[in-house]
């Protein structure tokens, strides 16, 4: 992590969707950087906005619905200024993507060996029998039992893990120097889901590939990330490390986060849950969005938008009650 | 336990302010598309100029006149030219829209009731039900829809009734698949499943969760199928089968008029004109009704 | 006060120490087309002969992975799928016998995973909650009453809900009116299956200390199914380990959390997330997906994954041992006479 020049980085990224009911704000004015080799878990809920700043970053979005403005920067070169052309040359062999739901990312009509040979040999032009060759050792990077066997099948021949790992499989064809991993487990069964983490785990380590992984779940994000950014009505309310954020929270949608979330020890307590629900995109408060929420609510959160202030321990939290370094 | 403990509100306070409902938002929807709006417009001036054929009609559309035949588009007298026989195009159209309209809607009409009903039935039973119906349906798409109205329209013999009773035959498989299709698909949802645990009976699933759901579908198919029809219904006019002559019918005319194609094209040309705008029109509100009627999250 | 005329709880009939519902060896096997024409059916063993019972105000938990038979249970003791066979007794009376099918379903009421799926998307969430009463006899306008009432106690405004339809709300606002829908019956047991599962966390905690409170006022007993082993250490008295369509452990939830006696119980629970990024986990407990219900594996179904798989597994189904505390484990390694080497007896 010698190179001081991030692999990605991100700023002032917005991103609006045109819906019959308004304009929604999906994400709004966010900055991050992503150095190589780190694993950047961006936490949220639905609606929070990850999903939707994970595909901006693979210019995945639908260009006629969606407004975007910001600046996305890839391995030094401006994502939203390139050609469609560089883009695709870009997906798949600098950035490539892992779905929530493999069934559906995968094209049921061609093999798994088919589809991985395909895109090594449309990224590197090497020959069909070295692709394949290729997509044999990947089957059995990815850990699938007689992969041999396994490069013919079917997408709806293979169990639920099996499938997510031909996915990972065909993410890593081209060695991406950046994975983006949307929700790669929720689908999953809980032992496999652990067998799949742990997997993402070993393949990061093993190739130094820098991971944006977009969770829901707490728990993903203490197993994988270096570094966390929770997400919240389009905005990262705190970012800092994994230790710092998940065992330290200093945002108040942050703590109230993980205060209702059900673990050992509140058996026959009372679920400190935070009151009400995530705001509508179409008509977000002028000020702080998660204050209507907020037990810590003043006067000055309704007025405008909170500060990003960053804390002695480097992390920032957007909360006019952190406390700015000395 | 007491349950009368627990707070209650009288019934006469309980107010239940619709919010807009599912009917107000489709309208909404269907204002707001203006291709659909159009075509809508387009084929209520076309029904009302058919209803009120007699009042509209400049003259009889069964007057012949040997004298004044194939007159062109403008003729004094004959704003849309004459026939063959010197009969006024205007008004044999104003007259046949009646016939073609007729055609277009009874059959369909038939075929929603007889066929959605079928399709229902075996959809929300399934098992052996459902394989009767529906093999028995499968039987009769193994001949194309317009060998199919030409061969019972020739077994039952020339005649308007006939050849509705015909295209009924011929609309009755399609709607049976359409409403079995998506019967099942809305059984399965489990709001179907939580109204049969709560001990609700069939028909009353039938009636309150299962129609409302399907009927939309159903219906937006068999619109479709209304242009559909009209066409075949010219067509079995223009082989001899359907309406007969000296009556007034879009495709009966086109036959009659085929001759004159060399004489007086434009003037040849105009029941076709009518059949194309008319299906057209129903295709695209259908389409517009389609998507004005989904239900969106 | 105008007294509303809803229906009334239904009586408690076999008394304080009664199980609510004993079910004895219930099973479903569901008839599976093979690939290929001349393919032999295949018959996939969702649900093979489970026994459990459950006691008067009581929460049971259950868990296991896809394809264990978790929701096919709930949807065999609704009877909105019918048993091939095996019996069911509801307070002391047996179901299909002196209780009817209409009276179960007025006693025992269920809340579905998908909040959206459960409503009927074209009634207003009025009608939806009026539904059931009407169906049982109470007027129109007394349901109605009774509607706004329930939407109260499950934590909305009953003005502002009421006219609205399932498309217009948040998850959470819907999953909340499923709840309130399944109480209008006045039922002794909830089913809840996956209830909270879709939620978001934030949400979900909403949600979790209604039910709480809920199973209070009401009386209520649960059933509640979920994948996720927080919330059922959280809300359950007692937890149902399921795999392959068997009970492989059942037991008090504090015993089987402390120390779970089935190995695949102990692989579940150590392939739970940790929640602090300094303490990660190292290996997985087992290999493999969970094995597809269509021609399980003999014997114990679980030895396929099972580390401490020995001979006697495959040959011989393990039969329920109990640990006693009322916690029973179905493995032959608690079973000393089962001729597993490693069987060890429990005091």
């Amino acid at each position: 992590m010698s190179d001081p020049t991030p692999l990605l980085s991100v700023t002032g990224l917005n991103v609006a969707f045109q819906t019959p009911r308004g304009t929604a704000q999906a994400v709004n004015g966010i900055d991050f950087t992503l150095a190589r080799g780190e694993v950047l878990c961006l936490l949220g809920e639905s609606g929070s906005g990850k999903s939707v700043t994970l595909r901006a970053l693979m210019r995945l979005l639908p260009e006629q619905r969606s407004r975007i403005s910001g600046r996305v920067t890839i391995a030094g070169e401006d994502l939203y200024g390139l050609p469609e052309r560089r883009v695709e040359d870009l997906r798949g062999k600098v950035v490539s993507m892992v779905f929530q739901e493999p069934m559906l990312a995968l094209d049921p009509v061609y093999t798994i060996g088919a589809q991985i040979a395909e895109t090594i040999v449309r990224h590197e032009r090497v020959s069909k029998a070295e692709a394949g060759r290729r997509a044999l050792e990947l089957l059995e990077k990815v850990q699938i039992p007689s992969a041999k066997r396994r490069l013919e099948a079917y997408p709806h021949e293979m169990s639920g893990g099996m499938r997510q790992r031909a996915m990972i499989a065909l993410a890593l064809a081209c060695n991406p120097a950046i994975l983006l991993a949307d929700e790669p487990t929720t689908a999953l069964d809980a032992t496999v889901q652990m067998q799949v983490l742990l997997l993402l785990r070993r393949l990061q380590a093993e190739t130094g590939m820098a991971v944006i992984m977009v969770t829901h779940d707490i728990g993903v994000a203490a197993e994988t990330a270096d570094r966390v950014a929770v997400m919240y009505a389009g905005r990262i309310v705190e970012q800092g490390t994994a230790a710092q954020v998940l065992k330290t929270p200093q945002h108040p949608y942050a703590t109230g986060l993980f205060a209702s979330t059900v673990h050992a020890g509140l058996k026959d307590r009372r679920l400190d849950a935070i009151p009400g629900a995530p705001p509508d995109l179409t008509a977000l408060p002028p000020g702080c969005a998660f204050a209507p929420r907020c037990a810590r609510r003043r006067e000055a959160c309704d007025v405008g938008q909170p500060p990003k202030i960053r804390m002695a321990d480097a992390r920032e939290v957007l909360c006019v009650d952190a406390v700015a370094a000395g | 336990m007491d349950t009368t403990a627990l707070p209650r509100i009288p019934p006469d306070q309980v107010k239940v302010s619709r919010s807009p409902g599912y009917w107000a938002t489709v309208g909404r929807r269907i204002l707001a598309d203006r291709v659909t709006l159009v075509c809508l417009v387009l084929l209520a001036t076309i029904a009302l100029a058919a209803v009120f054929a007699d009042v509209l009609a400049p003259l009889d559309p069964l007057k012949t006149s040997m004298a004044k035949r194939l007159r062109p588009i403008g003729t004094p007298g004959f704003p849309l030219g004459t026939d063959e026989l010197g009969r006024d195009i205007l008004s044999r159209l104003l007259y046949g829209g009646r016939m073609s309209l007729l055609m277009g809607s009874w059959p369909v009409a038939n075929a929603l009731v007889i066929g959605g009903t079928l399709g229902i039935v075996a959809g929300f039973f399934g098992g052996r039900l459902n394989m009767v119906i529906m093999r028995t349906v499968d039987v009769f798409y193994a001949f194309p829809s317009v060998l199919l109205a030409v061969a019972i329209s020739g077994a039952l013999g020339s005649g308007m009734k006939n050849a509705i009773v015909a295209l009924t035959i011929v609309f009755v498989p399609p709607l049976v698949r359409i409403a079995e299709t998506v019967t099942t698909q809305v059984r399965n949802l489990d709001f179907v499943e939580a109204a049969r645990a709560s001990g609700a009976g069939s028909p009353t699933i039938i009636r309150v969760h299962l129609l409302p759901n399907v009927m939309g579908a159903i219906v937006v198919y068999a619109s479709g199928l209304f242009s559909v029809s009209i066409i075949l219904a010219s067509g079995l006019s223009f082989l001899g089968l359907g309406v007969e002559p000296p009556q007034a019918e879009w495709g009966l005319m086109l036959n009659t008029l085929r001759q004159a194609i060399y004489v007086q094209p434009w003037v040849a040309i105009l029941p076709g004109m009518m059949i194309f705008v008319t299906s057209i029109c129903c295709n695209l509100a259908s389409d517009g009704l389609r998507a004005a009627m989904e239900i969106k999250q | 006060m105008t007294v509303v005329h809803t229906l009334p709880p239904a009586p408690d009939v076999g008394g304080p120490a009664e199980p609510l519902l004993k079910v004895e060896g219930l099973t479903k096997h569901f008839p599976v087309r093979g690939t290929g024409f001349f393919a032999p059916k295949l018959v996939a063993r969702a649900v093979d002969g489970i026994t459990f019972s459950i006691a008067k105000g009581e929460t049971l938990g259950v868990v296991g992975e896809s394809g264990c038979g978790k929701s096919t249970t709930a949807r065999l003791l609704m009877r909105l799928i019918e048993p091939d066979s095996g019996s069911m007794i509801f307070d002391g009376e047996l179901v299909g016998g002196e209780l009817s099918l209409r009276d179960l379903r007025r006693r025992m009421q269920m809340v579905f995973q998908d909040s959206y799926a459960s409503l009927n998307p074209r009634l207003t969430i009025a009608d939806s909650l009026a539904f059931a009463p009407v169906v049982h006899g109470i007027p129109h306008g007394e349901a109605m009453a009774a509607a706004a009432d329930l939407l109260e106690q499950v934590g909305l405004d009953s003005a502002t809900v009421l006219g609205r339809y399932p498309h217009q709300l948040s998850g959470g606002q819907r999953q909340r009116i499923n709840i309130a829908r399944a109480l209008a019956l006045h039922p002794r047991l909830v089913i809840l299956d996956e209830a909270v599962s879709a939620l978001d966390k934030s949400v979900e905690a909403q949600v979790l200390n209604l039910l709480v409170d809920l199973k209070r006022s009401f009386d209520l007993t649960y059933i509640f199914i979920s994948h996720d082993l927080n919330v059922v250490h959280y809300i359950a008295d007692r937890a149902m380990v399921m795999y392959l369509g068997k009970i492989v452990e059942l037991g008090p939830v504090d015993r089987i959390y402390a120390a779970p006696a089935h190995p695949y119980t102990r692989a579940l629970f150590s392939a739970r997330l940790s929640s602090d990024p300094e303490r990660r986990t190292v290996a997985v407990a087992i290999e493999g997906d969970p094995p597809n219900p269509i021609n399980p594996p003999s014997g114990c179904r679980f030895r396929t994954r099972c580390p401490m798989a020995a001979e006697v597994c495959a040959a011989h189904e393990p039969a329920a041992i109990d640990l006693g505390f009322g916690h029973s484990v179905a493995c032959h390694l608690h079973d000393p006479a089962s001729g597993h080497a490693e069987a060890r007896a429990h005091v």
